[in-house]
């Protein structure tokens, strides 16, 4: 990555001030980044930004809450910030933002679907649009936009939307119309189909909840209704009654807060296309309340606001 | 003298059919983007030539089961008290997990350890277990997160399974391993496949050649227990777990669960499900008291309960085989190996004088 060595110059510089900065670095294969908490200068070498830093950094925010952490975003990333700040989740003054103009980051699912089975990954090499992959004793040549992250297709942030140091030049907004829009397809399915779309894929649901742990604002950490024996909301069967009634929850209470990170469908082990559900209730949002979260760190979530009407709420016609 | 058979790639299918006819047959198919142990449907392509992103732990232990069925009732004459009326629901039928990979069976021998002892067995896994036979495919691939070998055994260890297929050029070698697993070798299906081994024997050499470097772990269960205390270190290692229980409920050698009684009205059914010491609540005690109440905590269970406390207690064998599901399936990519490695090259700081 381009601003790499720019952006370690701009934490070495602020580490003396901060706790911790979090950043990401190379995980376990050449495929993966793995979040890289930088606490000492030495730990300042191994970062690395690039495609495979897919993490929302923004999930640890809340837990390091009275710590002052610096924290490097994409512009995704950053709307979580925002949207945390929005609800005095975190206080500005802790957070030192670091920003870089984000490329996309790649879809670790379409990467394993377009490799199939390799066995070991040797090396990974990505130049502009091509990517380089040695496993199995071969070389796979695949195309970038091949395995990006769908949100990627449709992002209008790749800048962080708010930062305290930002590396690199602003780059605008990718014009890119591959990837298809999953939603359109999902809407115009009827409803009995929906349902039995969403049965089949809760069916495989492990409760982990890794789902709701990765999303930065899933804030109610240990006191959550999927476990709460009392009140008791769900059951502990293995249905997919429970398990979606979970998702439902999840979502409802995501509305109008949700930033479309996809962190809970990157997470989910058993590949449940979560954040579909997600968009199509922020697409709701923004149609009532013309809202869109984590973008101004000044405005209020439609759904932490009262108003005595609703524009686009005819209560009185119902 | 174990039985050795030889089957065709083409003949796969047609055995299980047949086996379906006898038992609950289950093998590897996609459901969406996972690979997962699924009912074995003639129609559903099978998938061999990966590790599954599940192992096959639900047929043996359930991700909820129920126990017991009971119903309250109250005594007419005396309103103040209760009959309650419990029956069991034990488990029933015989099953047959096809391609499950060396590591997926040998997990069932971490459980067996804690579930069967003579003492107290537990009557759910046993009748289950009792039942339920593997036939295990030896690797072909090594994965990067492959560490079968660090754990005492390999991608040809039949440990734990009751027939081991060996892939060959144009099909399976099966060697019986149980005596269970030679009753399943009696197939017209099956050819005599004495003369094959030294090709099977050629690859599982071959493969475990491949296999990753292998790290010495005999000082894990002490280096770990030496850094119990040291809360710095665990909270280093946790910082970006997200405290989910991925890792664990993919794991085929990870037992816990927790117990509920789901009642409506005077019916009720007590579950068993899968817990997780990664979840805040496993160790939640009744006066909100909580021993592990952080990440940290609960990270340091995880990995000292598979490389230090089970193996104090049974005999020096790491709860642990090495499939390497919890890295590769990690959110957060939060590698084991890499936890345990550091405990054991751990250094205390000098205390200065």
């Amino acid at each position: 990555m381009k601003y790499q060595q720019e952006l370690k110059d701009s934490i070495r510089k602020a580490l003396p001030g901060l706790d911790v900065v979090i950043a990401w670095s190379a995980g376990y294969d050449p495929l993966h980044a793995t979040p890289h908490f930088i606490r000492r200068e030495e730990d300042i070498d191994r970062l690395e930004i690039g495609p495979f830093s897919v993490h929302n950094l923004a999930t640890y925010l809340p837990g390091l809450r009275g710590k002052k952490v610096g924290i490097v975003v994409k512009g995704c990333d950053s709307r979580s910030v925002i949207e945390l700040l929005q609800e005095n989740l975190i206080n500005r003054e802790d957070v030192t933002i670091f920003g870089f103009p984000c490329t996309g980051v790649v879809d670790q699912t379409k990467i394993r679907k377009a490799l199939g089975h390799t066995g070991k990954v040797d090396f990974c090499q990505i130049a502009s649009q091509t990517v380089v992959i040695g496993a199995g004793g071969e070389e796979h040549k695949l195309r970038l936009s091949k395995v990006l992250a769908d949100k990627c297709f449709s992002c209008q942030y790749p800048n962080a939307l708010i930062s305290d140091h930002f590396v690199g030049e602003k780059i605008s907004p990718s014009a890119q119309t591959e990837g298809g829009d999953d939603l359109e397809a999902f809407e115009n399915m009827p409803l009995p189909e929906r349902f039995a779309f969403w049965q089949k894929e809760m069916d495989r649901c492990i409760r982990c909840y890794a789902c709701r742990n990765a999303c930065p604002m899933c804030v109610c950490r240990d006191h959550c209704l999927a476990e709460s024996r009392d009140p008791h909301w769900l059951s502990q069967e293995d249905s997919v009654r429970d398990k979606w009634m979970f998702q439902l929850i999840h979502a409802y209470h995501l509305a109008g807060r949700c930033t479309e990170c996809g962190e809970c469908q990157r997470a989910c082990p058993m590949d449940i296309p979560l954040l579909l559900l997600k968009k199509k209730m922020n697409k709701e949002i923004k149609e009532l309340f013309q809202y869109e979260a984590g973008v101004d760190p000044e405005a209020t979530p439609p759904l932490l606001s009262f108003k005595m009407e609703e524009e686009n709420i005819k209560e009185r016609e119902w | 003298m174990a039985k050795v058979q030889f089957i065709k790639s083409a003949d796969v299918k047609p055995w299980l059919a047949e086996l379906a006819k006898e038992h609950r047959v289950f093998a590897p198919s996609y459901d969406g983007e996972a690979l997962l142990f699924r009912p074995f449907d003639p129609e559903q392509e099978i998938v061999l030539d990966r590790a599954a992103t599940m192992p096959p732990k639900k047929t043996i232990f359930p991700q909820s089961e129920k126990l017991v069925d009971f119903t309250y009732s109250k005594d007419p004459e005396n309103l103040s008290r209760i009959k309650i009326d419990a029956k069991a629901n034990l488990p029933e039928g015989s099953t047959v997990v096809f391609g499950s990979r060396p590591c997926d069976a040998r997990g069932f021998t971490m459980f067996d350890r804690v579930y069967l002892s003579d003492k107290n067995p537990d009557i759910y896994y046993q009748a289950r277990r009792k039942n339920t036979l593997f036939i295990t495919l030896a690797c072909r691939t090594i994965e990067n997160t492959c560490f079968c070998n660090w754990v005492d055994s390999d991608p040809c260890d039949p440990t734990g399974s009751d027939v081991l297929a060996i892939p060959v050029n144009d099909g399976y070698l099966l060697e019986s391993v149980s005596e269970q697993g030679e009753k399943l070798l009696n197939s017209k299906l099956l050819a005599d496949g004495s003369s094959r081994r030294a090709e099977a024997e050629k690859i599982c050499q071959e493969i475990a050649g491949s296999i990753n470097n292998t790290k010495d772990l005999t000082l894990a269960p002490e280096k770990l227990l030496a850094v119990f205390d040291n809360m710095e270190f665990w909270e280093e290692v946790s910082a970006k777990c997200l405290s989910c229980g991925a890792c664990t409920y993919l794991c085929p050698s990870c037992y816990c669960f927790n117990i509920t009684d789901e009642t409506t009205g005077m019916k009720g059914k007590r579950l068993r499900s899968w817990d997780n010491c990664m979840s805040a609540q496993f160790t939640m005690e009744a006066s909100g008291h909580n021993p592990r109440p952080t990440k940290a905590h609960r990270l340091k269970n995880r990995v000292g309960h598979k490389f230090s406390y089970y193996p104090t207690i049974h005999g020096g064998v790491i709860s642990c085989c090495g499939c390497g599901r919890c890295i590769k399936s990690c959110p957060a990519g939060i590698d084991i190996r890499e936890i345990v490695l550091k405990a054991i090259d751990f250094v205390p700081a000098a205390v200065e004088e």
